[in-house]
């Protein structure tokens, strides 16, 4: 009875959702259409949101991947904001799976193939995701893959070794450290010029390493706390074992 | 009907069925599986809209860790819908 | 094209509120919580869509797709794991107290 009237409330609602979405047009749209109409002032501009920021983008910041410079730059407070609600995920997650000393679970200990396989592959997978989040104003990616690829080798050492535990000091001290790098990079720019994550270094030549201002630098401390918080969820779920 | 529209209705088909068979299996763990491989397919589409940033993410987010998390849950409490 | 991205996306969006109405394991409903996350972005990018563009990454010349959706799709994805992670948590500590994790039981154990 319950399942039927489910079905039914399910749909109608989609129903209801696909005849709004009928008259939105895919993937033949022309993006110097989309003006921005002001409603106080009641004019509209002569230029299009899109193609503000791809004609505007590599001049505004010195970055190639225009994405990039959409999440780092020209929304910079969104980052901040999105980085402190994964630090209030992570540190609830590890309050609520707190448990004491005597509920131990026993774990069997896994293949050799796996064994084997996790000591080539750890120095490699870091490197990867390093390469990832360095990377991240010339190639697609960033700091939010980099940081989740480099939690991922860390669920291969758990996976293969029955007692390993990463160290929560260490994984304290390098999120600290990586969030105070973020918000202080801010705060020089509202020194230097007057706004709040200002881009005050050199833009430089564009697809080179050293380019695109203080960006490398905000997404390889994106990276890295990325990475570390995520590490303290899996540790906090894992649970104690013996 | 040229090729990426074939290729577009037969992942969208494939991704559906993992999403229906995610909702009424009774194992839960075989249910987190399902959602790993609906996880893999949107990727594959997000990559097909020529959208690689958020196909990098959605693939090790999504198709990785939050099935990660899921099985660590299940191990905790109990496996079997009644 | 008829736009079959559209209803693919919305039929995972109704898929994931069919199971949140009626399903009774709480675990069962935070998956079709996160089947309606997946199914949102998957919406957000398909809108922003160009034919015959490329990625928005300018070393190759040419048209590009609409770069604003998938920056916000890039925060949506992690918030939605984070929030994931935080209710799975909620429900271990249910069972850890009452030794039970459906929820027509779990209204009778009000005392």
């Amino acid at each position: 009875m319950r399942r039927i009237l489910a079905a039914i409330i399910a749909i109608l609602i989609f129903i209801v959702l696909a005849m709004a979405f009928a008259k939105v047009p895919f993937g033949d749209v022309n993006l110097e259409d989309y003006h921005y109409y002001n409603p106080i002032t009641n004019e509209t501009t002569q230029d299009s949101v899109p193609n503000h920021y791809l004609v505007e983008g590599k001049n505004d910041t010195g970055a190639t991947n225009i994405v990039t410079a959409v999440v780092v730059d020209y929304r910079g407070f969104d980052t901040l904001g999105e980085v402190t609600v994964l630090f209030l995920a992570s540190t609830g997650v590890g309050a609520l799976m707190y448990v004491e000393e005597k509920k131990k679970r026993k774990v069997k200990k896994a293949n050799a193939v796996v064994e084997t396989g996790s000591k080539l592959l750890f120095g490699f997978i870091i490197l990867f995701g390093a390469y990832i989040f360095v990377h991240g104003h010339l190639t697609p990616g960033g700091g939010f893959p980099g940081g989740a690829v480099i939690a991922s080798s860390f669920l291969l050492l758990y996976l293969a070794y029955p007692k390993f535990h990463a160290e929560h000091k260490k994984l304290n001290i390098s999120e600290s450290l990586a969030g105070l790098t973020f918000v202080i990079v801010g705060l020089l720019g509202l020194i230097i010029a007057g706004y709040f994550l200002y881009n005050f270094l050199p833009f430089g030549l564009p697809t080179y390493l050293f380019s695109a201002g203080v960006i490398p630098i905000i997404y390889t401390a994106i990276g890295i706390k990325v990475g570390s918080e995520l590490t303290g969820i899996i540790d906090a779920m894992m649970g104690v074992r013996e | 009907m040229d090729l990426f529209t074939i290729v577009s209705i037969i992942l969208i088909v494939i991704m559906i069925v993992s999403a229906i068979i995610a909702a009424e299996l009774k194992d839960l763990i075989s249910a987190a599986v399902a959602l790993g491989v609906m996880s893999l397919i949107v990727s594959i589409l997000f990559f097909m809209l020529q959208a690689p940033d958020v196909a990098i993410t959605e693939a090790s987010i999504g198709a990785a860790l939050s099935m990660a998390i899921i099985i660590f849950a299940i191990k905790a409490t109990k496996r079997w819908e009644k | 094209m008829t736009p079959y991205y559209y209803l693919g996306a919305l039929a995972l969006i109704v898929i994931g509120i069919y199971i949140v109405i009626s399903k009774k394991n709480l675990i069962k409903i935070i998956i079709g919580l996160d089947i309606m996350d997946t199914g949102v972005n998957l919406l957000l990018i398909a809108v922003g869509y160009v034919r015959n563009a490329t990625a928005p990454i300018e070393n190759v010349p040419g048209p590009y797709v609409d770069p604003i959706p998938q920056a916000l799709v890039l925060t949506a994805i992690v918030i939605g794991v984070s929030v994931m992670a935080l209710a799975l948590s909620i429900a271990v500590g249910i069972y850890r107290k009452t030794g039970t994790l459906e929820i027509d039981e779990l209204l009778e154990v009000k005392e």
